[in-house]
């Protein structure tokens, strides 16, 4: 192609990678974001359901922590969110794109729960409990193999099988529900079917799912940090001709994690069936699988952080969940946006937006850089890297209000536009007015 | 059983899986992988609504024409809309495309549920009004037999499918604009180092992807329900089918204009055979199953021309090496 040659422009940034920002400035901006998108969504819940957004965030801790019960609850959802994102933290450091931890989950539950319902009868309560434990975790490994062997071997696409695998287990779910339950209603009850067998209760029916929570936390820990069999995994994880060059054997350490990750999605499906609900239906992982993987990811697969990160979604599940609100959707629409608010701050944490500068200011800049950069004390350096991103963040908020103005103005004519040419076509009836607002709203959203 | 009426509603119902796949396979191409197109096909449903909702609260009288235009070119906005904020995540933000396809659908369902709970009742009379004319594009079908059943008996949207899966075919294999969002999908650095714009690709790619996906969410609703899905599960479990079948299909829109077709007839199939409840989940599990057996097949034979883009989940980074 022929162009006219123009002149060189530098485009308006560009964007470099940085690793050096300290871990206080780091933990700042996450919070500082974290406050920031409630306060979003507080106002946005003030524009949307009218609850002004001190009521709002109010309402979230008063629908977390109000009661003893809510805590337990909390903490009952959090245990079981932690364990399959603590499942899910090996497979995703080795890259390995484990998104069936709701299938894997889900077949941990249905050999539970297929245990208590043939061997419930015939066996001794505590023998019971050892099967049901050991066909989950067995089930759960399973399910997590099968995709495992093709990459290994074939370098299966995982992300697409371990996500059919999930639909393969609620059919089958679904199926043996079926064939248990004789009257066609479908559900699958602990009493009359499931021959009343549960896991034993220690003095509260959620602390035996908390225990475990906090042991596999510990014990993923050290995993990951400390044992051989982390070491090898990130290795992997990080290139495998890397881990073939050093005599690791890829594909039993791929095997091997997947096992261990299945095993444990399969141990929160025992706990799930045979502690918490006491039966098993397609709905009993209710998609935390899927929210698993966030949990993990924006933990950075450090259990640590994760078990803040699965705090932060079952807080903000359970407290709009309190609302009480006619409009039940509210939850996800708020989670959705606090976690896109971390997603992309993690953006800015990992790369640097160099904004260009004129020219005059260029060489001014290029007269500092150019001063010898290791005479310069810490301190110095230190007060130049803040001055930056002063100056980074002045800037972005600075084009950012005027993008947002700009399209502000933009959609604002557009639609004052396209009603008026609505008029034109139809006659108007006042229901226009809500309809305007609500587009409007779609916008904001988007 | 019949099978002219099996045959038939086979193929109308596979425009829900032909569009979403068809809107998967062109992001897809351009090395995304979009998890979040179930969440995008509710969007694109409820857009639908919000469409017919102010075409219905508007009109007089309701004629066929702006009553397919209008539901039509909110769907076509709202799926385009959440495939750019997807995008923007993705490519301008650099972050995961699991997570973030997996936060889309989340969102997606609960927005479009929102949405529906805030407009109310009328939505559903909204629907109700428009739906016919969805339907039956062509009156004179019933006089031509089993053969106007088989081939024109179907609303504007089932044809629209089909000619949206070939133009897709045809630009993705002759065209240089299909060469080059191949390329990006392959090996973005190679392309870049080309002089082809990765970032303008997989943008332009992921939002009309994304928009052709939100059209199944339309036509379930529209369509085939003519009714609001109040759950949303079908909607949703429709769109994961709908991304099985880009696999099934070995990312070929042409092929996946029988694949839609054969993923529709064993989903209905259980309706047309007298079976028990639990024969019907056996038989709804064989869509994933074959995708499965596709998926370790062709990663098994090697074959080149059927592998998945080879980049495909994969974020681009000039900077990186």
């Amino acid at each position: 192609m022929h162009k006219i040659e123009r002149p060189m422009r530098d485009p308006l940034f560009h964007i470099s990678k940085r690793d050096d920002m300290s871990w206080k400035k780091r933990f700042l901006l996450r919070g500082g974001v974290i406050l920031f998108s409630f306060l979003f969504t507080g106002i946005l819940s003030w524009i949307l359901i009218g609850v002004d957004p001190f009521t709002f965030i109010g309402k979230l801790f008063e629908g977390t922590f109000g009661t003893s019960r809510r805590i337990w609850l909390l903490l009952r959802n959090l245990a079981i969110l932690l364990c399959i994102a603590l499942a899910l933290a090996p497979a995703f450091k080795m890259r390995f794109w484990n998104i069936g931890a709701e299938g894997q989950v889900l077949m941990g539950g249905l050999a539970t729960a297929i245990c208590m319902y043939y061997l419930g009868d015939k066996l001794p309560e505590p023998v019971v409990w050892l099967f049901m434990v050991v066909a989950g975790i067995l089930a759960g490994a399973l399910w997590a193999v099968i995709p495992a062997i093709c990459k290994a071997y074939w370098n299966t696409n995982e992300t697409l099988f371990t996500l059919m695998m999930n639909y393969v287990a609620i059919q089958l779910v679904s199926f043996f529900t079926n064939v248990w339950v004789k009257d066609g209603s479908g559900v699958l009850k602990n009493a009359t079917h499931l021959n009343g067998i549960k896991l034993p209760e220690l003095g509260n029916p959620y602390l035996l799912t908390l225990l475990v929570a906090v042991l596999l936390t510990v014990g993923m820990f050290i995993y990951l940090k400390y044992s051989k069999h982390g070491y090898e995994l990130s290795v992997v994880g990080e290139s495998e001709n890397t881990a073939r060059y050093i005599g690791i054997n890829v594909k039993k350490v791929i095997i091997r994690t997947m096992a261990l990750s299945g095993a444990i999605c399969g141990i929160t499906g025992v706990l799930l069936v045979g502690a918490i609900n006491g039966s098993v239906t397609t709905a009993t992982v209710g998609g935390q699988g899927f929210t698993g993987i966030i949990v993990s990811w924006l933990g950075k697969f450090n259990p640590g952080f994760m078990v803040l990160t699965s705090f932060l979604v079952i807080f903000l599940d359970r407290g709009t969940g309190q609302l009480n609100l006619t409009n039940n959707a509210f939850p996800a629409i708020v989670t959705g946006i606090v976690i896109f608010f971390i997603i992309g701050c993690e953006f800015f944490i990992s790369y640097r937006l160099k904004f260009r500068k004129k020219k005059k200011q260029e060489g001014e800049v290029l007269q500092t850089e150019d001063a010898p950069a290791a005479e310069q004390t810490e301190e110095a350096k230190e007060r130049n890297l803040l001055q930056k991103i002063g100056d980074g963040a002045k800037n972005c908020v600075l084009t950012a209000a005027r993008g947002v103005k700009k399209g502000a103005l933009f959609i604002g004519n557009q639609t004052a536009k396209a009603f008026r040419k609505g008029k034109d076509l139809f006659k108007k009836k006042p229901k226009e007015k809500a309809e305007e607002t609500q587009t409007e709203k779609e916008e904001e959203d988007v | 059983m019949n099978i002219i009426a099996f045959l038939s509603s086979a193929i109308r119902f596979s425009a829900v899986f032909l569009f979403g796949s068809t809107g998967e396979t062109i992001t897809e191409k351009s090395g995304h992988l979009n998890l979040g197109t179930p969440g995008i096909m509710c969007m694109g449903a409820i857009g639908g609504c919000v469409g017919a909702n102010i075409y219905v609260s508007n009109a007089n009288t309701i004629h066929a024409v702006p009553a397919i235009l209008l539901p039509l070119l909110f769907a076509l906005l709202f799926a385009g809309l959440t495939g750019l904020l997807y995008c923007f995540l993705t490519v301008s933000l650099r972050s995961n495309q699991n997570v973030t396809g997996l936060m889309i659908t989340t969102f997606g369902v609960g927005l479009a549920k929102f949405i529906k709970a805030d407009l109310g009742e009328s939505v559903d009379a909204a629907i109700g009004a428009v739906c016919t004319h969805f339907r039956n594009l062509f009156p004179f079908a019933d006089n031509l037999g089993w053969f106007g059943e088989i081939f024109f008996s179907y609303g504007i949207l089932v044809y629209l499918a089909i000619a949206v899966a070939v133009a897709t075919a045809i630009i993705l294999k002759k065209t240089r604009v299909g060469l080059h969002l191949r390329a990006v999908g392959e090996n973005p650095a190679t392309a870049d180092a080309a002089g082809i714009n990765v970032t303008a690709y997989r943008y332009t790619a992921t939002v009309v992807g994304s928009a052709v996906s939100g059209l199944g969410g339309l036509f379930f609703i529209f369509d085939y329900m003519g009714a609001w899905d109040s759950g949303l599960t079908s909607t949703e479990a429709l769109g994961w089918l709908a991304v099985a079948l880009v696999i099934f299909t070995v990312w070929k829109p042409d092929l996946g204009i029988l694949g839609s077709i054969l993923f529709s007839a064993l989903y209905l199939l259980p309706n047309f055979v007298e079976v028990s409840f639990a024969m019907r989940d056996l038989f709804n599990m064989l869509p994933y199953i074959v995708t499965i057996v596709v998926l370790v097949l062709t990663s098994m034979r090697k074959k080149r021309e059927s592998q998945p883009p080879a980049n495909l989940g994969l974020n681009y980074f000039r900077e990186e090496r």
